[in-house]
């Protein structure tokens, strides 16, 4: 039933970043690239049009997360404690950008609104890949000092950063250089993601340039990727124990390098989409990937005195969470109903449609 | 400790009044959509599509201004609440995803369709996707509910020996006896600062002389739906509530009422008084004898405990914060049913469009709800204080151990000011959409 769960939620994680991931990316690209006001103004609507409905997704991670591992989500939430709230302002900012941009015709209004998007885009694309980073490479669970544990349970509280921004102190705080890399590689990810999106939603001026710009991203990915695989094994020589332990996982960085390899081809690429499709993989493959080789851990301690938090050990009891399951497959089924109706009615060029506002 | 707990406590309070000014106001106006699209179904009158659209565009404002401070309330739970969350979230996760995946989720999807797809959809279309918003929003009231009324009054729960609560009986979630007078309570509420937001704009524009006939048409039911609601706000929903608190919460009740000492022949009902908690009693009261054992009970000479049968530390903590906002929230809801009714008086009459000291007051009326449903929030939970799962779990057991005071008040602070912000805009948003008033379609 854990595992169920499990499974469960890294979908609905995944389905977030594949669905809000792109609009993070549209903000990433818009700071970077967008210049004319109409291609400004096409990138800003093909995000505000679909972030709320995007971040639903967010909103039913966390409950079910909340629902299924109440331990995990009280113990992450009050140890991520500072840039979780960090990311909860970036988030605010960002949906106002979004939704405020257009309600006045003052330059200086839109411009202010624009780098608000823009940049809380940017920051957050970063701080959800350094909170990957985080649980990759595991925290001092329950804070070790001097050889005791000083908080009873999972309890654990992570500065920001700490000396020498080293992964391998006793304490390494949120952001270190293990991390940082990880950020990068979700930042250029998301940015090729939202790029994909512009290229299919709208009819920019910039698309063609895009593709050139997809695929020099796509350089950096593929260094910044074998470059974290290196540290990695530095970090945690067990990285791959899962992988050998169970073949069948291997499938998921498979994904991932067919995503990689595909978006090398961006401009032979006959339709738009295809190109969509690739970086689709690139998420699924890389958070699947960092969740199977944690697993079943779902945050690994990396002190021995205290045991990592796994599914099993923060899971809530067997009968609520086959009671969860049962309406659970009810609403999941009206989840994706939704979605499928909301992305019809709502699909092709955004700027070919007059959606009247 | 008693500073962590304090900030915790005011950071809560504070991001969900601001929240709540949101979905209460969503809530009610999406039922008085509703009503207009549909009325425009049957009559074909195109003013009554032009005023559902209107409506919608200042429902999409506060709907965005739900969702960005919906998101903290949802994080808080973890970030500043953790031993709360590992003890209890396997039961109160149920209710808090089942709002994500039903309610939140129809309400969004179906929201962008609403505003974006009338002349994708034809109009039969357009009303269900309408109908489809006003159930996520009430959707998301009643899940909400219940996890508030399981906090209120736990039901279908085991406790393990490590404290953890370990949900027994799924259905008494949706059983509980305290979910549903709250939740249409809490309903009826928001159908009546939707009331006011709309009789108030319809006010308005008579005032002004602008947008006339949807002046007239949004101050007629405004003030109708307004009379009806207040009216079922006070009687049955808010006499269930005062009974489910007088039987589940005894001493919340007594702090609620204002009832220092219990009287043998029956309770008097306090309808001024300032409570003083140095010599325990109510100064400058103005009672009535007996009237609240009778509104409680049925029975003129019925007994209610006042706080000296209880133990100090049973007690609510901030009893005076508990005595006014219940007063508060009692008081205004009768003044309610007062204007409201002297407004329909007046319709009936064919007076009210002309009337205007009347239309005045209606139009500076509006925040006053948005008073009463926040102080009427409050009430359930100061009432339900010490405790965040009444009889328990203490609210001290439930912060998170690791995160400090300082980190707390940093982020307070950062609130304070984004939500400042956020507040600004809101108005700057809403005010430009009155002012633009409702657009006749363009064929």
């Amino acid at each position: 039933m854990e595992i169920f769960w499990f499974i469960i939620i890294a979908v609905v994680l995944v389905v977030f970043f594949v669905l809000d991931g792109y609009d993070f990316g549209a903000g990433i690209i818009h700071l970077f690239y967008a210049k004319t006001e109409k291609d400004k103004e096409v990138i800003t609507k093909s995000a505000g049009l679909f972030w709320d409905s995007n971040e639903v997704w967010l909103v039913a991670a966390g409950g079910m997360l909340f629902m299924a591992f109440p331990t995990f989500y009280a113990s992450v939430f009050s140890g991520f404690y500072l840039p979780l709230m960090i990311v909860l302002w970036l988030i605010i900012f960002r949906a106002i950008g979004l939704e405020f941009r257009g309600q006045f015709d003052y330059q200086m209004w839109k411009d202010i609104w624009d780098k608000a998007f823009g940049v809380s885009s940017f920051l957050l694309a970063l701080f959800f890949g350094i909170a990957l980073g985080n649980i990759v490479r595991g925290v001092n669970l329950g804070g070790v000092e001097n050889g005791v544990s000083t908080y009873e349970g999972h309890y654990f509280f992570l500065p920001l950063w700490s000396s020498n921004f080293s992964p391998l102190n006793e304490s390494p705080g949120v952001i270190d250089w293990f991390t940082i890399i990880i950020g990068l590689i979700t930042l250029v990810t998301l940015a090729i993601h939202g790029a994909n999106w512009i290229i299919l939603k709208t009819n920019a001026s910039i698309n063609n340039q895009l593709k050139t710009v997809i695929f020099r991203l796509n350089i950096a990915l593929s260094v910044l990727t074998v470059f974290s695989l290196i540290v990695w094994q530095i970090i945690n020589p067990n990285s791959l124990d899962n992988f050998i332990e169970t073949p069948f996982l291997i499938v998921f960085p498979i994904i991932y390098i067919s995503g990689l390899i595909g978006l090398f081809f961006i401009k032979k690429l006959k339709k738009d989409i295809y190109g969509f499709v690739f970086s689709t993989l690139l998420i699924l493959g890389g958070i699947a990937s960092s969740l199977a080789s944690i697993f079943p851990a779902m945050l690994p301690s990396n002190n021995a005195l205290n045991e990592s938090l796994t599914i099993y050990n923060t899971a809530a009891p067997e009968y609520g969470l086959s009671v969860a399951l049962n309406w659970g497959i009810i609403g999941f089924i009206l989840l994706f109903v939704y979605m499928i109706i909301q992305k019809r009615l709502m699909g092709g060029k955004i700027d070919n449609m007059d959606y009247g506002h | 400790m008693e500073d962590m707990i304090f900030y915790d406590r005011l950071q809560f309070a504070f991001t969900i009044t601001f929240h709540y000014i949101f979905p209460q106001l969503t809530m009610g106006l999406s039922l008085i959509i509703v009503y207009f699209k549909g009325k425009y179904l049957i009559k074909k009158i195109e003013k009554y599509n032009d005023i559902a659209k209107f409506l919608m565009k200042i429902f999409a404002i506060n709907f965005t201004m739900g969702v960005i401070t919906g998101i903290p309330m949802e994080f808080q739970f973890g970030t500043n609440w953790a031993k709360f969350s590992e003890l209890t979230g396997s039961i109160i996760g149920q209710t808090l995803a089942m709002e994500g995946m039903f309610s939140f989720f129809l309400e969004s999807s179906f929201l962008a369709l609403f505003i974006f797809g009338e002349k994708l959809m034809g109009q039969k279309l357009h009303f269900l996707t309408g109908f489809l918003v006003f159930l996520g929003s009430w959707g998301s009231g009643w899940f909400i509910l219940a996890t508030n009324a399981w906090m209120q009054h736990p039901v279908g729960y085991e406790i393990l020996d490590n404290g953890k609560f370990v949900l027994e009986n799924f259905s008494s979630l949706f059983s509980n006896p305290w979910l549903l007078p709250a939740f249409l309570h809490n309903q009826f509420a928001s159908v009546v600062t939707s009331s006011f937001v709309v009789a108030s704009i319809g006010a308005f524009y008579i005032l002004r002389n602008k947008n006339l006939e949807y002046g007239k048409l949004l101050l007629k039911t405004g003030v109708v739906f307004g009379l009806v609601s207040s009216i079922l706000l006070a009687f049955p929903t808010g006499d269930w509530n005062a009974k489910n608190v007088a039987k589940y919460q005894p001493a919340s009740f007594a702090a609620m009422e204002g009832i220092f000492e219990t009287e043998e022949a029956g309770a008097e009902i306090v309808l001024i008084g300032q409570p003083n908690m140095v010599e325990k009693k109510l100064d400058n009261k103005i009672a009535v004898p007996n009237i609240l054992s009778f509104l409680t009970y049925q029975k003129w000479d019925k007994q209610i405990p006042g706080m000296d049968q209880f133990k100090q530390e049973e007690l609510p903590d901030n009893i005076p914060a508990l005595y006014y906002s219940y007063h508060i929230m009692v008081g205004l809801g009768t003044i309610f049913i007062g204007i409201m009714g002297s407004a329909v008086f007046f319709l009936w009459r064919r007076k009210l469009f002309n009337m205007k000291p009347l239309l005045w007051f209606i139009m500076f009326l509006v925040p006053f709800p948005y008073i009463a449903n926040i102080t009427g929030w409050y009430v359930a939970e100061l009432g339900r204080q010490p405790y965040l799962v009444y009889g328990l779990l203490k609210t001290s057991e439930g912060i998170s151990p690791t995160v400090s005071s300082g980190n707390t008040l940093f982020t307070l602070l950062g609130f304070v000011a984004i939500y400042l912000l956020l507040g600004l805009l809101f108005l700057i948003l809403v005010g430009k959409t009155i002012h633009q008033g409702p657009k006749p379609q363009t064929h």
